[in-house]
């Protein structure tokens, strides 16, 4: 029988890493790259999209990273897209195969796409956000025939940071997948629309009263793309966003993640904006 | 629960007896102010102090504390869990408040077993107060100025004696053997009950309103001028959250040493008051101004707390009010916000 990381976790302590393995590492972007880790034998991460793990290399620190990867895809590892942006990420961005890191989760609650079923799904990630979200749109493709429509509108600020490009032009090669690419500032090279993510909504019709839109992207990005989401007809209670906060313990505890009363670590950091739109701290 | 009494000229005697066979915290004198600290004999015990700096939360959840210790040659990880079996003495009913808060919050969801080690190994003798500590204190505003439980052992000052609350087991077995405390007679009952009794007038009510009403008034205080006009005078320092027996926020972070191959990662106290707190990687800072930290903090004492445990996040002791150094105090806070609310609230029922 295999066990999760949860309850590998369990005992004696909450705050005890699980010493994982890397077994790719592949840079990624300018400032990112994708660890491929492994957990012990018989350890299941058991995820759910939209779930974090708190990542940590002793000695430096741990950080919440959120998980790229789908759970339909585990193979027993998981993937994580880590942007150097401080000491431990970049301690991170110097590792490679066959080194150990730790390892606590996953935590939070993830997006439930279990209700997203037979709907069109909008999917709206901007730049780093599609890391958490590539592992919901792995998910949907995966299981297909579940969903309606699905499109997928990705921006990024330049060419050079669009990530995951060999999967995003496998979605775009689906003759089920709409696929629209933007970047806020093109090059010789680029050959697709310039402009920021918003202006790919008017690109899309959708069926308002059958659609979930969902959108991962810098806090700054929010409000833009949640009036084109909301302009476009859709309910408060079917757009969903993933919140980023510096979720220190993962499990509603170090205050770090406190949006007004909740904490992000454990009831999101997955949300519907209904769920959040009265809530001044949350964008 | 059963009462003994205890004579206040054999206390000497019991608490060394104490000193002999555990870790023993108390109230003592430091500077002219009090603090809890460890003691070894009943000579050091000051019982009759007014308030600590800093509260007996600290044997719960330590300022800084072990999580775990590790060798990056190996790999290997060795948790750290304080279970010394230590009695903490003197603890006021407003810190047994706060400590059953703290229960909640670690115990809610995922049991933080670093605080339920100490917990399980803490005993508590709290003393029931019978005079105001400080000018600052509101304990009867908030309910907490005297408790039932969360104890081992309580303590009220009978004059020459003390009535002891046994209320559980273990408590019981800290008096076990210890001949000078005997079991209470009927008259011994009147005597807490007079007490008891005399105590609570001389205790000020400093709420305007009834601390019920405390939640619902913050939540239509959200967007009061009165954030703005404390987020003006604070100076970020924190001090209000590190004395505060309800605040748990932490950090964590690793410490290595001289080898750089071994360490440990450390929890310490953190604070939402601190600029950085709640920023991200990326830059974006969430609650940036001071305005907005000085709300937080008091939504999480007056609302957000309640919300989630049942339990208001203040329980009036004070330490804040005394430690700010520009004067912003709970009770004024709170009392400002009612003030104005009523005045909002008839401005707009005037013809």
């Amino acid at each position: 029988m295999t066990t999760t990381l949860k309850q590998a976790l369990e005992a004696p302590s909450i705050y005890l890493p699980t010493q994982a393995r890397i077994v790719d590492a592949r840079p990624m972007g300018n400032t990112e790259k994708v660890l491929t880790i492994e957990l012990p034998k018989g350890v299941s991460l058991n995820h759910r999209p939209g779930q974090f793990v708190e990542v940590s290399v002793l000695g430096v620190g741990e950080a919440p990273i959120s998980i790229s990867s789908s759970p339909s895809r585990s193979n027993g590892t998981f993937e994580v897209c880590v942007r150097k942006a401080g000491d431990l990420t970049s301690v991170l961005h110097q590792m490679g195969p066959k080194e150990t890191l730790g390892i606590r989760g996953p935590f939070g609650r993830g997006f439930p796409y279990e209700r997203f079923r037979g709907k069109d799904i909008l999917f709206a990630p901007g730049g780093l956000g599609l890391a958490p979200l590539r592992s919901l749109i792995n998910q949907v493709l995966d299981e297909r025939g579940n969903f309606g429509r699905v499109i997928i509108l990705y921006g990024a600020r330049d060419p050079s940071e669009l990530l995951f490009m060999d999967e995003v032009r496998q979605w775009q090669s689906r003759s089920d997948t709409e696929v629209h690419l933007s970047v806020d500032r093109g090059d010789d090279s680029w050959k697709g629309n310039v402009g920021v993510i918003t202006t790919l909504f008017p690109k899309v019709e959708i069926y308002p009263r059958n659609t979930v839109g969902i959108t991962v992207g810098p806090p700054a990005m929010y409000r833009f793309v949640l009036m084109e989401m909301l302009g476009k007809g859709l309910s408060e209670g079917n757009i969903w966003m993933s919140l980023e906060r510096r979720m220190k313990c993962g499990v509603g505890k170090c205050g770090h993640c406190q949006i007004n009363h909740l904490y992000t670590c454990q009831s999101g950091p997955a949300f519907s904006y209904a769920e959040i739109k009265h809530l001044e701290e949350a964008l | 629960m059963s009462l003994r009494v205890l004579p206040k000229a054999a206390l000497p005697a019991w608490v060394d007896q104490l000193c002999a066979g555990h870790r023993v915290a108390g109230p003592k004198p430091l500077h002219g102010q009090h603090i809890f600290g460890e003691i070894h004999s009943s000579s050091e015990l000051e019982l009759g102090y007014p308030t600590t700096v800093i509260p007996p939360k600290k044997y719960l959840f330590p300022q800084v504390e072990e999580l775990f210790s590790f060798r990056k040659d190996t790999g290997e990880i060795t948790p750290k869990l304080d279970a010394r079996p230590t009695v903490v003495l003197g603890v006021h009913t407003c810190d047994l408040h706060a400590m059953h808060l703290l229960d909640r919050v670690f115990q809610n969801g995922y049991t933080d077993q670093h605080y339920q080690a100490h917990r399980e190994n803490t005993l508590v003798v709290s003393i029931e107060c019978l005079v105001p500590c400080m000018e600052h204190s509101f304990c009867k505003s908030m309910g907490t100025l005297s408790a039932t439980d969360g104890f081992d052992l309580h303590l009220t000052d009978l004059g020459e004696e003390y009535a002891v609350d046994v209320d559980t087991e273990r408590g019981a077995r800290l008096l076990e053997g210890f001949a000078p405390a005997r079991p209470a007679t009927e008259d011994d009952y009147h005597r807490v009950n007079r007490v008891m009794s005399e105590k609570w007038p001389r205790f000020p009510l400093r709420l305007d309103f009834d601390v019920t009403e405390l939640p619902s008034l913050l939540s239509v205080s959200y967007d009061s001028k009165l954030w703005d006009e404390l987020g003006e005078r604070c100076l970020a320092c924190a001090m209000c959250t590190n004395v505060c027996p309800t605040c748990y926020c932490f950090n964590v972070a690793d410490e290595v040493d001289l080898t750089l191959n071994a360490g440990r990662r450390l929890r310490m106290w953190d604070s939402c008051q601190l600029d950085k707190f709640a920023s991200v990687a990326g830059g974006h800072d969430f609650r940036k101004t001071r305005a907005r930290r000085q709300r937080h903090r008091f939504f999480r004492k007056g609302k957000y707390q309640t919300d989630a445990f049942g339990l208001l996040g203040c329980v009036g002791c004070g330490r804040c009010a005394q430690a700010c150094l520009v004067n912003i105090t709970p009770v004024d806070t709170f009392n400002a916000l009612y003030h104005r609310q009523t005045q909002n609230t008839q401005a707009e029922v005037r013809p």
